[in-house]
Protein backbone atom coordinates (compact mmCIF):
# COMPACT_ATOMS: atom_id res chain seq x y z
CA UNK A 1 0.00 0.00 0.00
CA UNK A 2 2.82 2.42 -0.71
CA UNK A 3 0.48 4.51 -2.48
CA UNK A 4 -1.28 5.85 0.42
CA UNK A 5 2.04 7.61 1.48
CA UNK A 6 4.61 7.52 -0.57
CA UNK A 7 3.02 8.50 -3.93
CA UNK A 8 2.40 11.33 -2.08
CA UNK A 9 5.95 12.16 -1.47
CA UNK A 10 6.86 11.55 -5.02
CA UNK A 11 10.08 14.35 -5.52
CA UNK A 12 9.55 14.27 -9.27
CA UNK A 13 5.77 15.08 -8.70
CA UNK A 14 6.54 18.04 -6.54
CA UNK A 15 8.79 19.22 -8.91
CA UNK A 16 6.65 19.48 -11.63
CA UNK A 17 4.07 20.90 -8.82
CA UNK A 18 5.92 23.77 -8.18
CA UNK A 19 6.91 24.65 -11.35
CA UNK A 20 3.49 24.58 -12.80
CA UNK A 21 2.67 26.68 -9.26
CA UNK A 22 5.33 29.07 -10.35
CA UNK A 23 4.11 29.78 -14.15
CA UNK A 24 0.56 29.82 -12.56
CA UNK A 25 0.73 32.61 -10.57
CA UNK A 26 1.03 35.65 -12.06
CA UNK A 27 -0.74 38.02 -9.19
CA UNK A 28 -0.24 38.10 -5.43
CA UNK A 29 -2.02 35.39 -3.28
CA UNK A 30 -2.41 34.86 0.38
CA UNK A 31 -3.51 31.28 1.36
CA UNK A 32 -4.45 30.35 4.97
CA UNK A 33 -3.93 27.01 6.59
CA UNK A 34 -6.06 26.19 9.97
CA UNK A 35 -4.29 22.74 11.29
CA UNK A 36 -1.81 22.59 13.19
CA UNK A 37 -0.77 19.29 11.35
CA UNK A 38 -0.22 21.24 8.34
CA UNK A 39 1.74 23.73 9.93
CA UNK A 40 4.29 21.32 10.95
CA UNK A 41 3.53 19.50 7.40
CA UNK A 42 4.80 22.84 5.56
CA UNK A 43 7.91 23.64 7.84
CA UNK A 44 8.47 20.11 7.80
CA UNK A 45 8.94 19.52 3.85
CA UNK A 46 9.73 22.90 3.87
CA UNK A 47 6.66 23.97 1.05
CA UNK A 48 7.40 27.78 1.94
CA UNK A 49 11.02 27.54 1.02
CA UNK A 50 9.94 26.04 -2.79
CA UNK A 51 7.44 29.02 -3.66
CA UNK A 52 7.49 32.28 -4.73
CA UNK A 53 7.88 35.52 -2.76
CA UNK A 54 3.97 36.21 -4.50
CA UNK A 55 2.38 33.40 -2.54
CA UNK A 56 2.00 34.19 1.23
CA UNK A 57 1.31 31.33 3.29
CA UNK A 58 -0.05 32.10 6.94
CA UNK A 59 -1.36 30.15 10.41
CA UNK A 60 -4.40 30.42 11.46
CA UNK A 61 -6.16 29.20 15.15
CA UNK A 62 -5.79 25.60 13.95
CA UNK A 63 -3.92 24.80 17.58
CA UNK A 64 -6.29 23.32 19.59
CA UNK A 65 -2.94 23.73 22.70
CA UNK A 66 -2.78 27.75 21.48
CA UNK A 67 -6.29 28.70 21.32
CA UNK A 68 -7.01 27.25 25.36
CA UNK A 69 -7.13 30.02 27.29
CA UNK A 70 -4.92 30.41 30.11
CA UNK A 71 -7.52 30.31 33.17
CA UNK A 72 -8.52 26.97 31.37
CA UNK A 73 -5.04 25.47 31.69
CA UNK A 74 -4.84 26.52 35.06
CA UNK A 75 -7.66 25.09 36.05
CA UNK A 76 -6.04 21.55 35.09
CA UNK A 77 -3.21 22.37 37.37
CA UNK A 78 -5.74 23.21 40.24
CA UNK A 79 -7.30 19.87 39.47
CA UNK A 80 -4.32 18.12 39.43
CA UNK A 81 -2.99 19.61 42.86
CA UNK A 82 -6.57 18.29 44.80
CA UNK A 83 -4.99 14.93 43.88
CA UNK A 84 -6.48 13.38 40.63
CA UNK A 85 -4.93 11.21 38.35
CA UNK A 86 -4.56 13.25 34.79
CA UNK A 87 -4.55 11.61 31.77
CA UNK A 88 -3.68 13.51 28.70
CA UNK A 89 -2.16 13.71 25.23
CA UNK A 90 1.65 14.32 25.03
CA UNK A 91 0.51 17.61 23.52
CA UNK A 92 -0.10 18.94 26.67
CA UNK A 93 2.80 18.15 29.06
CA UNK A 94 5.01 21.33 28.37
CA UNK A 95 2.53 23.90 28.50
CA UNK A 96 2.54 26.17 31.62
CA UNK A 97 0.23 27.75 33.74
CA UNK A 98 0.53 31.46 34.60
CA UNK A 99 2.60 30.84 37.94
CA UNK A 100 5.27 28.59 35.55
CA UNK A 101 3.72 25.19 36.60
CA UNK A 102 3.46 22.61 33.70
CA UNK A 103 2.08 18.17 33.97
CA UNK A 104 5.73 17.56 32.88
CA UNK A 105 6.65 19.77 36.13
CA UNK A 106 4.06 18.14 38.39
CA UNK A 107 4.72 14.53 37.01
CA UNK A 108 8.53 15.11 38.00
CA UNK A 109 7.20 16.06 41.50
CA UNK A 110 5.38 13.07 42.27
CA UNK A 111 1.58 13.77 40.67
CA UNK A 112 0.36 11.00 38.66
CA UNK A 113 -0.29 12.55 35.03
CA UNK A 114 -0.42 9.76 31.99
CA UNK A 115 -0.05 10.23 28.56
CA UNK A 116 -2.46 7.88 26.32
CA UNK A 117 -2.99 7.27 22.86
CA UNK A 118 -6.79 7.25 23.07
CA UNK A 119 -9.17 9.08 25.30
CA UNK A 120 -10.59 5.52 26.00
CA UNK A 121 -7.22 4.03 27.66
CA UNK A 122 -8.97 6.25 30.70
CA UNK A 123 -11.38 3.59 31.47
CA UNK A 124 -8.81 0.85 32.40
CA UNK A 125 -6.97 4.01 33.99
CA UNK A 126 -9.81 4.62 35.97
CA UNK A 127 -10.73 1.28 36.98
CA UNK A 128 -7.32 0.58 38.60
CA UNK A 129 -7.53 3.15 41.40
CA UNK A 130 -9.92 4.78 43.78
CA UNK A 131 -8.98 8.16 42.63
CA UNK A 132 -10.74 10.61 40.78
CA UNK A 133 -9.38 10.56 37.12
CA UNK A 134 -9.48 13.54 34.85
CA UNK A 135 -8.77 13.43 31.23
CA UNK A 136 -7.83 16.00 29.64
CA UNK A 137 -10.81 17.13 26.44
CA UNK A 138 -8.62 19.09 24.37
CA UNK A 139 -9.25 19.15 20.17
CA UNK A 140 -11.76 20.21 17.54
CA UNK A 141 -13.83 18.36 15.53
CA UNK A 142 -11.63 15.62 14.75
CA UNK A 143 -11.08 14.47 18.12
CA UNK A 144 -13.99 15.43 20.07
CA UNK A 145 -15.80 12.39 18.59
CA UNK A 146 -13.24 10.45 20.78
CA UNK A 147 -13.69 12.34 23.74
CA UNK A 148 -17.00 12.07 23.92
CA UNK A 149 -16.84 8.22 23.23
CA UNK A 150 -14.94 8.04 26.68
CA UNK A 151 -18.43 9.99 28.76
CA UNK A 152 -20.05 7.27 26.37
CA UNK A 153 -18.59 4.44 27.24
CA UNK A 154 -18.32 5.37 30.95
CA UNK A 155 -21.51 6.31 31.45
CA UNK A 156 -22.97 2.89 29.93
CA UNK A 157 -20.60 1.49 32.46
CA UNK A 158 -21.81 3.18 35.51
CA UNK A 159 -17.74 4.55 36.25
CA UNK A 160 -17.98 7.71 38.36
CA UNK A 161 -14.69 8.34 38.83
CA UNK A 162 -13.81 9.99 35.45
CA UNK A 163 -14.63 13.11 34.40
CA UNK A 164 -13.16 14.88 31.69
CA UNK A 165 -11.93 19.10 30.70
CA UNK A 166 -14.69 20.63 28.47
CA UNK A 167 -12.12 22.34 26.41
CA UNK A 168 -13.18 21.18 22.76
CA UNK A 169 -13.80 23.91 20.23
CA UNK A 170 -15.85 23.57 17.08
CA UNK A 171 -14.35 25.10 13.09
CA UNK A 172 -17.44 26.94 11.65
CA UNK A 173 -17.69 29.87 13.94
CA UNK A 174 -13.74 30.42 14.04
CA UNK A 175 -13.84 30.21 10.52
CA UNK A 176 -16.55 32.80 10.56
CA UNK A 177 -14.86 35.55 12.05
CA UNK A 178 -11.71 34.77 9.66
CA UNK A 179 -14.19 35.56 6.77
CA UNK A 180 -15.86 39.03 8.66
CA UNK A 181 -11.72 40.21 9.18
CA UNK A 182 -11.16 43.08 7.03
CA UNK A 183 -7.48 43.07 7.84
CA UNK A 184 -6.75 39.52 6.96
CA UNK A 185 -7.14 39.25 3.39
CA UNK A 186 -7.08 35.67 2.52
CA UNK A 187 -7.66 34.68 -0.99
CA UNK A 188 -8.01 30.79 0.32
CA UNK A 189 -7.46 28.28 3.21
CA UNK A 190 -6.33 25.03 2.95
CA UNK A 191 -8.82 23.12 4.80
CA UNK A 192 -7.81 20.49 7.12
CA UNK A 193 -8.25 17.48 6.33
CA UNK A 194 -9.32 15.11 9.71
CA UNK A 195 -11.73 18.22 11.02
CA UNK A 196 -13.44 17.26 7.14
CA UNK A 197 -13.78 13.67 7.76
CA UNK A 198 -15.86 14.24 10.44
CA UNK A 199 -17.69 17.51 9.15
CA UNK A 200 -17.59 17.44 6.04
CA UNK A 201 -17.47 19.61 3.08
CA UNK A 202 -20.68 21.80 3.90
CA UNK A 203 -18.13 23.43 6.52
CA UNK A 204 -16.74 25.76 3.84
CA UNK A 205 -20.04 27.12 2.00
CA UNK A 206 -19.65 30.24 3.93
CA UNK A 207 -16.22 30.77 2.49
CA UNK A 208 -16.73 30.20 -0.72
CA UNK A 209 -19.76 32.30 -0.55
CA UNK A 210 -17.01 35.31 0.41
CA UNK A 211 -15.21 35.01 -2.92
CA UNK A 212 -12.16 32.62 -1.69
CA UNK A 213 -11.24 28.89 -1.77
CA UNK A 214 -11.33 25.91 0.34
CA UNK A 215 -9.31 22.98 -0.63
CA UNK A 216 -9.32 20.02 1.76
CA UNK A 217 -5.65 17.99 1.47
CA UNK A 218 -3.71 15.43 3.50
CA UNK A 219 -0.41 16.05 4.90
CA UNK A 220 1.68 15.02 2.37
CA UNK A 221 3.66 17.71 0.15
CA UNK A 222 1.98 16.53 -3.13
CA UNK A 223 -1.15 17.27 -1.12
CA UNK A 224 -0.23 20.46 -0.26
CA UNK A 225 1.04 21.39 -3.36
CA UNK A 226 -2.27 20.39 -5.25
CA UNK A 227 -4.10 22.41 -2.87
CA UNK A 228 -2.09 25.48 -3.45
CA UNK A 229 -1.86 25.19 -7.17
CA UNK A 230 -6.15 24.72 -7.21
CA UNK A 231 -6.17 27.88 -4.80
CA UNK A 232 -4.14 29.66 -7.44
CA UNK A 233 -5.88 29.05 -10.49
CA UNK A 234 -9.59 29.94 -8.45
CA UNK A 235 -7.90 32.75 -7.43
CA UNK A 236 -6.98 33.73 -11.42
CA UNK A 237 -10.57 32.75 -12.65
CA UNK A 238 -12.59 34.29 -9.74
CA UNK A 239 -14.41 31.11 -9.34
CA UNK A 240 -14.09 29.57 -6.05
CA UNK A 241 -15.69 26.45 -5.21
CA UNK A 242 -14.40 24.06 -2.34
CA UNK A 243 -12.46 21.03 -3.80
CA UNK A 244 -11.78 17.46 -1.78
CA UNK A 245 -8.27 16.81 -2.59
CA UNK A 246 -8.22 14.04 -0.04
CA UNK A 247 -10.84 11.62 -1.10
CA UNK A 248 -8.59 9.29 0.10
CA UNK A 249 -9.84 9.30 3.50
CA UNK A 250 -12.56 12.13 3.57
CA UNK A 251 -15.79 11.74 2.41
CA UNK A 252 -17.48 14.92 1.13
CA UNK A 253 -20.50 14.08 3.37
CA UNK A 254 -18.09 13.70 6.91
CA UNK A 255 -18.49 10.97 9.37
CA UNK A 256 -22.47 11.08 10.08
CA UNK A 257 -21.75 8.67 13.02
CA UNK A 258 -18.97 10.52 14.86
CA UNK A 259 -21.45 13.95 14.50
CA UNK A 260 -23.92 11.82 16.15
CA UNK A 261 -21.65 11.03 19.22
CA UNK A 262 -20.72 14.55 19.45
CA UNK A 263 -24.35 15.35 19.67
CA UNK A 264 -25.57 12.76 22.07
CA UNK A 265 -22.74 14.03 24.56
CA UNK A 266 -21.93 18.01 23.61
CA UNK A 267 -24.44 20.43 23.07
CA UNK A 268 -22.84 24.09 20.92
CA UNK A 269 -21.39 27.21 23.67
CA UNK A 270 -19.57 30.29 23.29
CA UNK A 271 -16.36 30.00 24.33
CA UNK A 272 -13.30 32.40 24.63
CA UNK A 273 -10.23 31.30 22.23
CA UNK A 274 -6.65 32.61 23.58
CA UNK A 275 -5.81 35.52 21.37
CA UNK A 276 -9.06 35.90 19.67
CA UNK A 277 -11.71 36.86 22.44
CA UNK A 278 -15.30 35.19 23.05
CA UNK A 279 -16.60 33.25 19.83
CA UNK A 280 -20.40 32.29 20.53
CA UNK A 281 -21.69 28.69 19.81
CA UNK A 282 -17.70 27.83 18.93
CA UNK A 283 -17.29 25.13 22.16
CA UNK A 284 -19.02 22.19 23.49
CA UNK A 285 -20.28 22.03 26.69
CA UNK A 286 -21.27 18.81 28.57
CA UNK A 287 -25.31 18.04 28.19
CA UNK A 288 -26.96 17.63 31.36
CA UNK A 289 -27.23 14.21 31.17
CA UNK A 290 -23.47 14.29 31.27
CA UNK A 291 -22.80 16.49 33.19
CA UNK A 292 -21.28 14.28 35.75
CA UNK A 293 -18.53 13.74 33.41
CA UNK A 294 -17.47 17.70 33.35
CA UNK A 295 -14.28 17.93 35.31
CA UNK A 296 -14.66 21.70 35.50
CA UNK A 297 -18.03 21.06 37.64
CA UNK A 298 -16.80 18.36 39.31
CA UNK A 299 -13.80 20.08 41.00
CA UNK A 300 -15.09 23.36 40.92
CA UNK A 301 -12.82 25.46 40.04
CA UNK A 302 -12.72 29.05 39.58
CA UNK A 303 -11.89 29.79 36.12
CA UNK A 304 -9.92 33.15 36.69
CA UNK A 305 -7.29 34.91 35.69
CA UNK A 306 -5.81 36.95 32.92
CA UNK A 307 -4.93 35.81 29.92
CA UNK A 308 -2.55 38.65 28.98
CA UNK A 309 1.33 37.67 28.54
CA UNK A 310 3.55 41.13 28.44
CA UNK A 311 5.08 41.40 24.71
CA UNK A 312 3.70 37.90 23.78
CA UNK A 313 1.87 38.32 20.83
CA UNK A 314 0.18 34.64 20.21
CA UNK A 315 -3.12 36.75 19.66
CA UNK A 316 -1.59 38.44 16.19
CA UNK A 317 -0.24 35.10 15.16
CA UNK A 318 -3.10 33.01 15.78
CA UNK A 319 -5.10 35.70 14.02
CA UNK A 320 -2.52 35.58 11.03
CA UNK A 321 -1.85 39.03 11.41
CA UNK A 322 1.84 38.84 11.83
CA UNK A 323 4.38 35.92 11.08
CA UNK A 324 5.91 34.23 14.45
CA UNK A 325 9.35 36.22 13.11
CA UNK A 326 7.84 39.30 14.01
CA UNK A 327 7.14 39.11 17.34
CA UNK A 328 10.13 40.38 19.78
CA UNK A 329 10.43 37.56 21.70
CA UNK A 330 10.69 35.06 19.22
CA UNK A 331 13.81 32.70 19.32
CA UNK A 332 15.30 34.94 22.14
CA UNK A 333 12.84 35.42 24.85
CA UNK A 334 10.52 32.65 23.81
CA UNK A 335 11.60 29.46 22.42
CA UNK A 336 10.38 26.00 22.77
CA UNK A 337 12.95 25.18 25.59
CA UNK A 338 11.72 27.76 27.64
CA UNK A 339 8.26 29.25 25.93
CA UNK A 340 6.64 32.25 26.74
CA UNK A 341 3.34 32.21 24.70
CA UNK A 342 1.06 28.94 23.66
CA UNK A 343 2.42 29.25 20.20
CA UNK A 344 5.56 27.87 21.05
CA UNK A 345 4.30 25.36 23.46
CA UNK A 346 2.84 23.38 21.12
CA UNK A 347 4.81 21.20 18.88
CA UNK A 348 2.15 22.59 16.61
CA UNK A 349 2.23 26.11 16.93
CA UNK A 350 3.04 28.55 14.06
CA UNK A 351 5.64 29.81 16.29
CA UNK A 352 7.21 26.15 17.10
CA UNK A 353 7.09 24.87 13.59
CA UNK A 354 9.00 28.04 12.67
CA UNK A 355 11.76 28.01 15.58
CA UNK A 356 12.51 24.15 14.50
CA UNK A 357 12.83 23.99 10.95
CA UNK A 358 13.88 27.73 10.39
CA UNK B 1 -3.27 17.77 17.33
CA UNK B 2 -5.52 16.40 14.69
CA UNK B 3 -2.91 14.19 12.98
CA UNK B 4 -3.89 10.99 11.69
CA UNK B 5 -2.13 7.90 11.58
CA UNK B 6 -2.97 5.35 8.42
CA UNK B 7 -2.98 1.72 9.26
CA UNK B 8 -4.70 -1.80 7.99
CA UNK B 9 -6.83 -4.00 10.04
CA UNK B 10 -5.07 -7.04 10.98
CA UNK B 11 -7.64 -8.29 13.84
CA UNK B 12 -11.48 -7.58 14.22
CA UNK B 13 -13.28 -7.86 17.35
CA UNK B 14 -16.87 -6.37 17.79
CA UNK B 15 -16.10 -2.45 18.30
CA UNK B 16 -12.22 -2.67 18.35
CA UNK B 17 -9.91 -3.36 15.71
CA UNK B 18 -5.93 -4.26 15.72
CA UNK B 19 -4.67 -2.25 13.10
CA UNK B 20 -0.89 -2.42 11.84
CA UNK B 21 0.32 1.56 11.93
CA UNK B 22 3.84 1.21 9.83
CA UNK B 23 4.99 -1.97 11.74
CA UNK B 24 3.30 -1.20 15.15
CA UNK B 25 0.12 -2.87 16.02
CA UNK B 26 -2.53 -0.83 17.97
CA UNK B 27 -5.86 -1.31 19.45
CA UNK B 28 -7.66 1.01 17.95
CA UNK B 29 -12.05 1.55 18.30
CA UNK B 30 -13.89 1.34 15.15
CA UNK B 31 -17.20 2.43 16.81
CA UNK B 32 -17.49 5.86 15.22
CA UNK B 33 -16.56 4.27 11.83
CA UNK B 34 -19.90 4.70 9.33
CA UNK B 35 -18.48 1.96 6.63
CA UNK B 36 -18.48 -1.59 7.60
CA UNK B 37 -14.92 -3.26 7.64
CA UNK B 38 -13.11 -6.23 7.19
CA UNK B 39 -9.49 -7.42 7.51
CA UNK B 40 -6.82 -5.92 4.92
CA UNK B 41 -9.12 -2.52 5.00
CA UNK B 42 -7.34 0.51 5.53
CA UNK B 43 -8.30 3.27 7.95
CA UNK B 44 -7.21 6.43 9.37
CA UNK B 45 -6.38 6.00 12.48
CA UNK B 46 -6.93 9.54 15.60
CA UNK B 47 -6.91 9.42 18.95
CA UNK B 48 -7.15 6.07 19.31
CA UNK B 49 -10.44 5.76 17.01
CA UNK B 50 -10.94 4.74 13.15
CA UNK B 51 -12.32 8.13 12.05
CA UNK B 52 -12.64 7.31 8.44
CA UNK B 53 -12.15 4.35 6.13
CA UNK B 54 -9.78 4.81 3.36
CA UNK B 55 -9.93 4.18 -0.13
CA UNK B 56 -7.00 2.72 -2.13
CA UNK B 57 -8.86 3.28 -5.36
CA UNK B 58 -8.63 6.84 -4.55
CA UNK B 59 -5.56 7.26 -3.66
CA UNK B 60 -4.73 6.07 -7.30
CA UNK B 61 -6.95 7.99 -8.72
CA UNK B 62 -5.59 11.08 -6.78
CA UNK B 63 -2.17 10.26 -8.25
CA UNK B 64 -2.79 8.88 -11.64
CA UNK B 65 -4.66 11.92 -12.05
CA UNK B 66 -1.77 14.06 -11.13
CA UNK B 67 0.85 12.07 -12.80
CA UNK B 68 -1.33 12.46 -15.82
CA UNK B 69 -0.97 16.11 -15.05
CA UNK B 70 2.26 16.11 -14.47
CA UNK B 71 3.57 14.45 -17.82
CA UNK B 72 1.84 16.69 -19.84
CA UNK B 73 3.14 19.79 -18.62
CA UNK B 74 6.31 21.39 -20.49
CA UNK B 75 9.87 20.63 -18.86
Amino acid sequence: MASMIEGFRNAELCSKLVRQILKEATGSYRFMEVCGSHTMAIARFGIKSLLPENIELVSGPGCPVCVTPQCEIDALFEIAEKGAVIVTFGDMMRVPGSKGVSLQKMKSEGADVRIVFSPLDTIKIAAETDKEVVFVGIGFETTAPAVASLALTAKKAGIKNISITPYSKTMPEVLGLLLSDENLKINGFICPGHVTAVTGLSLYEPVVSAGMSAVVTGFEPVDILTSILEMVRQTNNGEFKAVNSYSRVVADEGNAKARSVIDEVYYKKGCWWRGIGYIEDSGLAFRDEYAEYDAFKKFDVSLQGDDEIEGCSCGEVLKGYIKPSSCSLFGTACTPESPVGPCMVSSEGACAALYKYS
Amino acid sequence: MCLGFPGQIVELEDIMATVDIAGTKREVSIMILPDEVVLGDWVMVHAGMAIAKMDPEEAQKTLQVLQEFADGLDD
